[in-house]
């Protein structure tokens, strides 16, 4: 076992082994990363994964994979890295490292319009928010561990559910929340954008020093070639990084 | 309904103030979440298999029916409900069905609009679909000669039903059906697809939080720890049954 492990180490070390480097990312998150009617992963993320694989000269393998199964599966060796729009975490740096950011996030409170909620005032009704998530950890700060927090284990089923109606509001990344407000009018962003300090970085194993270097050499060289402008204009109309 | 609530927070208080000091710190940090999500389970549990025992009941008695549209609808209900998966199930009511809103459910969107009920609704039927075949099962195995016997002395078909045939056919069916019980549970942990917190939602939000695979062992000691439970409550029944 332990020869095998060396060898497959070794195997990994060597540039010859030119593997394709395994990427996953999540598949349930527009306009970041989605499924479209070919079955194909497409988005931001995508976008922005092959850019940085161009950049590095390997080739990439995307992978969707569940939300909440994603960094269990990077720790397990089922890929090499995750671009998935992964929130940096104190929590989550226990299990895995990152990169530098590539994006800064926000938080909004989604809500009908002329529904009179403020953010100060969720607790007390239903709120929902996607699992294993910053928005959910966020909202249970602000709802308590037995507060009416429903978890979904995508953010488009909370979008389902609160256009439904049947929770009050969702607490939402702010890009993917401006994105479903496009076709649902009768909705809105309650109060200000919410502010938490958060950087949205790509996650890699714990001992992979030497792929998170390169990542971010790549990730500089694409910021600096305008790639990453011409990606982020191309989606949001304006440069996010 | 608060009060309820109340009461099973109070529970869950009490019983991890009480395991304090005896349970690993990885658990006993965590310990009102695993143990409200257990009540949930537990819960939904005893509901869903008392009622899908009721509906079951009446399912297998109208597949020996002697009306041949009877006997078709049961079969169909039997059909349909052990033919499709749960979480399809689930899915279907939740989010398709759901999904209409209360303008066009009308009376019925209280009922839809809370994944706990959808979710002891759906357990109910599937649960009833399988007890329905089981009783169908133990009633095929009583000679004939029974119902003949009993209609003879005066019975109506209803009352043999009651008094001689169903009787018997719970005591062939039982041990089948504390396997059902067993399955049951542990299809219930698909709810947590719902947004109901039970055990399995609870242990998902909790792994989220430091991605400890340990986090799943706790919850399968909760979940093989409500099984026996269950065996115990099911080997009851089966004494009692015994000497009847």
């Amino acid at each position: 076992m332990t020869k095998t492990l060396i060898a497959l180490a070794l195997l990994a070390a060597s540039p010859a082994a030119a593997e394709p480097l395994r990427i996953a990312t999540e598949g349930a998150f527009p306009p970041f990363s989605e499924i479209n009617a070919n079955g194909e992963v497409v988005g931001f993320d995508i976008d922005i994964a092959k850019a940085l694989c161009a950049k590095m000269e390997r080739e990439c393998e995307i992978i969707a994979m569940d939300w909440d199964g994603i960094i269990p599966g990077l720790v397990n060796d089922k890929y090499d890295a995750i671009v998935a729009s992964m929130s940096i975490t104190e929590e989550r740096k226990q299990t895995v490292d990152f990169t530098n950011p590539y994006y800064s996030n926000y938080l909004v409170l989604l809500a009908k319009k002329g529904s009179g909620l403020t953010v100060d005032g969720i607790a007390q009704q239903a709120v929902g928010a996607q699992r294993a998530s910053i928005s959910s950890s966020w909202a249970e700060e602000q709802v308590g561990a037995r507060g009416d927090l429903r978890l979904y284990d995508t953010l488009t089923a909370s979008f389902t559910d609160l256009e439904a109606g049947r929770i009050d509001s969702i607490v939402s990344d702010y890009f993917p929340a401006l994105d479903w407000l496009k076709d649902h009018p009768d909705f809105e962003v309650v109060g200000d954008r919410i502010d938490i300090g958060d950087q949205i970085g790509i996650a890699v194993r714990k001992d992979d020093a030497e792929l998170r270097d390169a990542l971010n050499v790549a990730l500089e060289g694409i910021v600096a070639d305008g790639t990453y402008g011409q990606i982020s204009t191309g989606y949001f109309g304006t440069d996010i990084h | 309904m608060s009060l309820y609530q109340d009461l099973k927070y109070a529970i869950s208080d009490g019983v991890c103030y009480a395991a304090q000091g005896v349970t690993p710190e990885g658990f006993a940090a965590y310990c009102p979440r695993y143990i409200d999500g257990f009540l949930v389970t537990l819960e939904l549990l005893l509901l869903s298999s008392a009622l899908g025992l009721s509906i079951g009941t009446l399912v297998a008695v109208a597949r020996v029916s002697r009306q041949r549209a009877l006997r078709t609808a049961a079969w169909a209900w039997s059909y349909v409900f052990r033919g499709t998966p749960l979480l399809v199930q689930l899915w279907i009511v939740y989010y398709g069905l759901g999904s209409l809103g209360p303008e066009k459910l009308g009376i019925l969107w209280p009922f839809f609009k809370s994944g706990w009920a959808v979710g002891l609704a759906v357990l109910t039927i599937n649960t009833s679909a399988y007890i329905a075949e089981i009783l169908r099962g133990g009633i095929g195995t009583l000679p004939p000669g029974q119902l003949e016997a009993a209609l003879s002395c005066g019975m109506s078909r209803g009352m043999a039903m009651r008094r001689i045939l169903l009787p018997q056919a719970f005591r062939v069916a039982w041990p089948a059906y504390g396997n059902e019980l067993i399955l049951l549970m542990k299809g219930s942990a698909l709810v947590s697809t719902i947004t109901v917190m039970d055990l399995m939602g609870q242990t998902r939000s909790v792994f989220a939080r430091g991605y400890s695979l340990e986090t799943y062992m706790y919850s399968a000691v909760l979940y093989a720890l409500l099984a026996l439970l269950l065996t115990a409550g099911l080997r009851a029944v089966e004494k009692r049954l015994r000497v009847a």
